[in-house]
């Protein structure tokens, strides 16, 4: 038992660490993605840019007025959150179909198939820098000057990273099998974005039902490791605790997945 | 040393779509080409590609497949490479394998040539700074010079094959595994491919190729295998 497990843990993470070693590989296929989206497009992707300006923009406008919050602690949190949910969202969904979307590669080229995963985080990881700009403008508009804490945010972002790696692998794999799991996953995860404080702030909630409803949400962690040091704050430490127990855990159940059904995912496509 | 060892190796394609396949099962086994198709220990439909495959390829083998459309050869290449993993049986592979099948997988129309270089080269595990060193020399040997700094798309077939054929012989292989004998451009680059792709051959350690044209395996190969509905025939 123990020994099949050692097993599986060593099929599993030798392809990682191989995939890891070929980062160049998943760095051109990102990039390539990113350039095959927005060719010829003048602005290319700071659209992305614009049009996250703008929603953060109207939906501060709307929810800022609805909830009543004053638009200098509003604004800035909705737009931190936003821009890291995108990170969110997109990276899991596209991380769905990684495998399915490569699929002439995966059956043509002995490629270690962990690239293909890295390759949609990196995907979006630079769009993600994209939407970032906007940043600075949100916090300068409302003369909010960042602490020396904000540098915090950075190890969150890692951590933030480290997560949707082994979450976009393991739904990866499993949609590649089940192919309405996409579905259930891009609709589970809009729910998820009005369960998350994103465009409601945690202080508008009612005591107890709020408590339940940040600490049993593991995307509440995700986000707040990054966007608490941004906004001046620092994460509490059951944050950190939650962010970095389930990368820890998440990993090692992967890995052992990975290795049971990764030598499959050629058949399933 | 280099060596492919196969024992014993079985392929099984899950079809997972399909609840007719059963009902047709019957009609199908008796089908001429193709797997055979039956079904698996937990109920599902499956074809078997490559049944019970044991074969030894040592240093020097020049190997040809050979079989009807269907017979396995594609998936017994595919084995090799690494790309699917035996069902049944093991497989050990000594040596770096380099595929010359589908030398044009993942090349980007609207990306320039050189992109494409850097592109298709990081596929085939190149590195970034190895490849820029190369850049002129594949310039020079494909004829498109100043054409590299263009999108493929204002390239001709035959043009795009000269790019990926080039990139595709920047390096001696070890192991060769071929579907088919390449043919590249017009007849004036043609000859010049087909020196270089001689070349390649002669000096890899063991080729594999698949092919339907006997005359090209008696020319090339020392070995014949054929493949019927996915079994060995000796």
């Amino acid at each position: 038992m123990i020994k099949h497990m050692i097993e599986l843990f060593k099929s599993g993470s030798r392809d990682i660490l191989a995939a890891l070693q070929g980062y160049q590989l998943a760095g051109i296929l990102g990039w390539q993605d990113i350039r095959q989206r927005y060719r010829r497009s003048s602005l290319g992707p700071f659209w992305l840019t614009i049009s996250m300006g703008v929603l953060i923009a109207a939906l501060g406008f709307i929810f800022g007025t609805i909830f009543g919050a004053p638009l200098k602690q509003f604004l800035p949190f909705l737009a931190i959150g936003l821009i890291i949910w995108t990170l969110i969202t997109t990276s899991l969904n596209e991380g769905c179909t990684g495998f399915i979307a490569a699929e002439g590669m995966i059956k043509q080229m002995p490629l270690p198939l962990f690239t293909y995963i890295m390759r949609v985080l990196w995907t979006n990881l630079i769009i993600f820098a994209h939407n970032l700009i906007i940043l600075p403008f949100v916090l300068l508009i409302f003369w909010l000057l960042p602490q020396a804490t904000a540098l915090l945010a950075i190890a969150g972002l890692v951590l933030l990273m480290l997560n949707l790696s082994w979450l976009a692998l393991i739904f990866g794999i499993i949609c590649t099998r089940y192919r309405d799991v996409p579905q259930i996953i891009s609709n589970l995860l809009q729910v998820s974005f009005y369960l998350t404080p994103i465009i409601w702030m945690p202080e508008m909630m009612p005591k107890r039902a709020g408590l339940l409803l940040l600490n049993a949400n593991p995307f509440f962690h995700l986000i707040e490791v990054i966007r608490a040091p941004l906004l001046g704050g620092v994460p509490s430490v059951l944050n950190w605790q939650v962010c970095i127990l389930l990368a820890i855990f998440g990993w090692i159940f992967t890995i052992l997945f990975y290795g049971r059904f990764r030598s499959r995912i050629a058949y399933w496509l | 040393m280099t060596r492919i060892s196969l024992n014993n190796v079985c392929v099984d394609f899950p079809v997972y779509n399909s609840t007719s396949v059963r009902s047709l099962k019957s009609h199908l086994i008796q089908a001429v080409t193709g797997g055979r198709v039956g079904s698996n220990d937990r109920g599902y439909v499956v074809v078997r590609a490559l049944e019970n495959i044991s074969l030894d390829m040592k240093e020097g083998d020049r190997i040809g497949l050979i079989g009807h459309n269907g017979a396995g050869k594609s998936t017994l290449l595919r084995v090799i490479c690494g790309v699917y993993e035996p069902t049944g049986g093991c497989i050990k592979v000594k040596g770096k394998i380099t595929s010359l099948i589908d030398i044009g997988l993942g090349m980007d129309s609207e990306a320039t040539g050189i992109e494409n270089i850097y592109l298709r080269g990081a596929l085939m595990g190149f590195r970034r700074r190895w490849l820029s060193t190369k850049i002129n020399e594949i310039a020079e040997y494909s004829g498109l010079g100043n054409y590299l700094t263009m999108p493929l798309r204002t390239y001709s077939t035959g043009m795009q094959m000269r790019l990926a054929f080039s990139i595709a012989t920047l390096e001696q292989p070890e192991i060769l595994i071929m579907d088919e004998w390449l043919t590249v451009g017009d007849a004036e680059f043609q000859e010049k491919a087909q020196q270089r792709l001689k070349e390649i051959v002669q000096k890899s350690s063991i080729l594999v190729i698949a092919s339907h044209s006997l005359e090209l395996v008696g020319q090339i190969c020392n070995r014949v295998v054929r493949l019927e509905r996915g079994a060995l025939v000796t």
